[in-house]
């Protein structure tokens, strides 16, 4: 199979977009509904043969002196600002970008085949504005396919305003209710005001380099990651600095900045757990598996340049670290399943920035020719195996929001016996994200492991703990959903059960991908410099992480299994810091603090004020004026034509005096 | 005694006084149509007066006079349907009475 | 030196048209109004014969007052009942209309005695035109041809005709 069919991989849901979005409505809504699956599933047959063929073809000279090289599918320039510098909007494949395309259209097919089922109600109806999802979500998805294929770092910006759009129209999909409307307005303004350090990073970027492109910033002239071309292009800055720092290093960190309020790092997740108020399939796909990892995979993409700029670097470090403890201690109390999922996401994308940033310390150019790109590996490792599990993770949430109508674990409780097949596959995605060996979470999350103890003692025993609260947090959502005690049912018509075949089956399929997806030999295809890398299983980080999991699993089991008066106590004894953590250590009162108090009282009002009073009043001055003069002479406008002609005529014969006196005086 | 380009015009402006005089003062619309002629035809004699005796070789005048009397035709026509279609509504010709559409 | 005769027709015209026009606008029977009009368009029609413009003199009797002035007769005759006069002017109207009319004879006809060199000027015997050149020039496209304007009035006039029917048609 071609490369070049990749082209037709990331054209495939645009094409859907425009159809579903023009024509959907003229038809009924499931058929809508059946064509984008239909749609999705040969893009994503396609997908797979691109990637296939990549991974394990052989022509094209994709393997040079086994080094596996990017192919740039298409590059037409797009926007030429000046001889050298040209916007081009391409298609490149490379590993990363390879393994994006089956990420985003795996998932992407499951979430539209199981939202048939979800997005209708239990008699089948497909509910209003079926057409219009389908048609966002062919947008996203297009969107998502063309970012991650983007030859050049315009063309990831522009793409990056383009999930964030389609994530904002899915957030507000439900835009009656006030609450999607505010979630999806934080979220805008939230990943907008850090795409606005992105393309401030770009600028600078592009400014001191003179390209966009990445074969010149980052692949050598084996089109592959390539140190040797960051360094000269890093060079090509000159060693032009800006307040103490050099500009690469600013240009690098605006750049994380974008990439982290789209992978909600702090202190900009806060739009993450506000936009669960999409619904949730669109939460599986967007703020789960695919659009949240857009700002791993754009550090991944100029992943040599990050780790020549180590300032950068350790900003990332710090921020990644930070986030993913964060994230974690939150997700240990949140009731609502929607959000605690959302927090686990964001500690877990935090793993995966953590996992780039530790796979070069201060020496790079050394360690990272020595084979050490590990944390690069796994990083993207992980990012493949936690799209999967954690959408089956909201997949299987949305199964159970859907059979009792609430986000609160309260209203769940001891659903085992009425959902088995839901609290299975839910039970093998908290196994996943655990990190049990075999599920897929072990495999890459050990990586992660063996890269952070690599940097250094204190970071791999940072992520070890909250590799250990991970598997807490997560068999606590588990017990509380699924045992606890019994459910309470009031009807037995309306028990909840199994959701219809098309919810069900994607659950079942994604907790298979889950159970095999750590066997995928990873460091042979996917590494930053297209060399294999050798790897072998560290037992003591492996057989200590798997510690660390069981350990957070007892514990979980021992609080939440059965219905006992222990987690009660135990919120109780540290009162503060549960309350702090429920209430997600107050980070959306400082903003609102932030934005209200500071920004909008000093700021914003006297602004306000003088828009209203001075700038109006002018405007309403100039009106008022003018209304008051045409009522005042509106009575000259008689409707009588005679009057008419009386003043005319007076006024041509004035006219014709003025002009004879004129004429005789001079 | 020679019948110069001024005696002519002396009747011409004194018809035309008369139709401005008739059309501010009449309130019969049709009345103010006739005043309304009465101007026209004033001008139309300007016209060919002014011709013959300053530019005797041409005929613009001429021709001008000529298309006023067809246009005035057309308009005199126009308004009397208006009128009439005035009057079947409003049973009346008086302007001073059709007041129905001022503010 | 004009003929005696002449001299005489312009002075019946002359006192005619002025007379009759302050007639026609100062009467206060719509008809006699609409009749003074008639003999005002005829006296015109003789200057026009006078100024050797005979096909001119002949539309000025057939369209006007052959034509527009039955259209008057006719509305005259459907809008009013007979024998009804138009109510008396008040003196206010008078005087704004006799402040105008006066205001505009007054200054043009001050022009007209400030610019006496031409205003005295005398008919020249030119050349006078027969109605085969009249026609000529009507449908030539030459210098000092009229087709255009004439197809334009045409045009005007088949306007006028439909419209005239479309807004008198009784609905």
């Amino acid at each position: 199979m071609p490369l070049s069919l990749a082209i037709v991989v990331v054209a495939l849901p645009l094409l859907m977009f425009l159809f579903l979005g023009l024509v959907g409505v003229k038809m009924g809504r499931k058929i809508t509904g059946v064509i984008g699956v239909i749609a999705m599933l040969v893009d994503t047959v396609l997908a797979y043969g691109v990637a296939l063929t990549y991974f394990f073809g052989s022509g094209e000279g994709q393997m040079v002196d086994g080094v596996r090289q990017a192919v740039v599918v298409a590059n037409p320039a797009w926007l030429s600002f000046t001889d050298t510098l040209v916007v081009r909007m391409g298609v490149l494949v490379d590993p990363i970008a390879a393994m994006m395309l089956v990420v985003i259209t795996t998932v992407s097919l499951m979430v539209h085949l199981y939202s048939l089922g979800y997005m209708s109600d239990h008699d089948g109806n497909a509910e209003k504005g079926f057409q219009r999802y389908y048609a966002f979500l062919a947008l996203f998805t297009f969107s998502m396919l063309g970012l991650v294929v983007a030859t050049n770092i315009f063309q990831i910006f522009i793409f990056f305003e383009m999930v964030g759009l389609s994530s904002y129209l899915l957030i507000g999909f439900y835009y009656s209710t006030p609450a999607a409307n505010h979630a999806n307005k934080k979220a805008f303004i939230v990943t907008r005001l850090a795409d606005l350090f992105f393309l401030l990073g770009i600028m600078i970027l592009s400014y001191y380099t003179g390209t966009f492109d990445f074969d010149k910033l980052v692949f050598g002239p084996t089109m592959s990651g390539s140190l040797e071309t960051a360094q000269s292009a890093i060079s090509t800055a000159g060693g032009a600095t800006f307040m103490g720092c050099s500009v690469m290093a600013w240009a690098l960190t605006f750049i994380f900045i974008g990439g982290a309020g789209k992978s909600a790092m702090y202190p900009l997740h806060i739009w993450l757990p506000d936009a669960m108020e999409g619904p949730t399939p669109v939460s599986a796909l967007i703020h789960a598996a695919t659009m949240v990892v857009a700002g791993v995979f754009l550090v991944a993409r100029l992943f040599p340049l990050y780790v020549l700029v180590q300032g950068a670097m350790n900003i990332i470090l710090v921020v990644g670290a930070f986030t993913a403890f964060y994230a974690a201690a939150i997700a240990c109390t949140q009731s609502d399943i929607k959000r605690a999922l959302a927090f686990s996401t964001i500690s877990q994308i935090a793993f995966m920035m953590t996992s780039l940033a530790v796979s070069s310390n201060n020496n790079a150019l050394i360690e990272i020719h020595e084979g050490q790109g590990l944390g690069y590996m796994a990083s993207m490792f992980h990012l493949f195996t936690h799209a999967m599990f954690k959408a089956l993770l909201f997949l299987c949430a949305g199964a159970i929001i859907h059979a009792v109508h609430s986000n609160e674990n309260s209203k769940m409780h001891g659903l085992h016996k009425f959902m088995p097949i839901t609290s299975i596959c839910f039970l093998i995605g908290c196994l996943a994200i655990a990190g049990i060996p075999p599920f897929a979470g072990f495999w890459s999350k050990d990586e992660i492991l063996v890269a952070a103890y690599h940097r250094g003692l204190g970071w791999g025993l940072w992520m070890s703990m909250v590799a250990c609260m991970t598997a807490f947090y997560m068999f606590r959502i588990y017990y509380l959903i699924f045992f606890w005690k019994k459910h309470e049912v009031h009807d037995e018509h309306h028990a909840p059960k199994d959701q219809v075949w098309t919810m069900t089956l994607p659950l079942i399929i994604l907790a298979v991908i889950s159970c095999v997806a750590g066997f995928v030999p990873f460091h042979n295809m996917v590494t930053w410099d297209g060399h294999h890398l050798h790897t072998a299983i560290d037992w003591t980080v492996a057989g200590s992480s798997v510690a660390v999991a069981l350990v957070g699993i007892g514990l979980a089991t021992v609080m939440y299994y059965k219905e006992n008066p222990l987690p009660e106590r135990m919120a109780n004894a540290m009162r503060g810091l549960w309350t702090a953590s429920y209430k997600r250590f107050y980070m959306d009162e400082l903003y609102q603090f932030i934005t209200h108090k500071v920004i909008f009282q000093t700021l914003c009002v006297p602004i306000a004020w003088f828009d209203r009073h001075i700038i109006d009043g002018f405007f309403n001055l100039l009106a008022d004026t003018t209304n008051s003069v045409s009522y005042g002479i509106r009575r000259l406008q008689s409707g009588s034509i005679q009057a008419y002609v009386f003043i005319y005529l007076l006024g041509a014969l004035l006219l014709a005096a003025i002009t004879a006196v004129c004429v005789m005086l001079f | 005694m020679d019948l110069t380009l001024f005696m002519y015009l002396i009747p011409s402006l004194i018809m035309f006084g008369c139709g401005v005089y008739g059309f501010i003062t009449r309130k019969n619309m049709i009345a103010i149509m006739i005043s309304l002629e009465l101007m026209l035809n004033s001008v139309d004699i300007n016209f060919v007066v002014f011709n013959r005796y300053l530019f005797p070789g041409q005929l613009e005048g001429m021709f001008f006079s000529l298309f006023a009397i067809a246009i005035a035709a057309a308009e005199t026509a126009l308004a009397i349907a208006i009128i009439i279609n005035v009057f079947r509504i409003a049973k009346n010709v008086d302007i001073k009475q059709i007041t129905k559409l001022k503010f | 030196m004009e003929s005696v005769g002449n001299i005489i027709l312009y002075f019946i015209v002359a006192i005619a048209i002025i007379v009759f026009s302050v007639l026609t606008v100062t009467t206060r029977k719509i008809l006699r109004s609409a009749t003074y009009l008639l003999f005002v368009l005829f006296a015109t029609a003789i200057i026009y014969f006078q100024m050797d413009y005979e096909f001119l003199g002949a539309v000025q009797i057939a369209v006007y007052a052959g034509g527009i002035l039955v259209l008057f007769v006719f509305a005259i005759m459907l809008t009013h009942r007979p024998g009804h006069d138009a109510e008396a002017l008040t003196s206010h109207r008078r005087w704004l209309g006799l402040t105008a009319a006066l205001a505009g004879v007054g200054v043009c006809g001050y022009a007209l005695f400030s610019y006496a060199d031409f205003a005295g000027k005398v008919i020249t015997s030119g050349s006078t035109f027969d109605m085969v050149q009249i026609g000529r020039f009507l449908l030539s496209t030459d210098k000092y041809g009229y087709l255009l304007p004439f197809e334009a009035i045409s045009v005007l006039l088949l306007a006028c005709i439909i419209g005239g029917v479309v807004i008198a048609r009784r609905r």
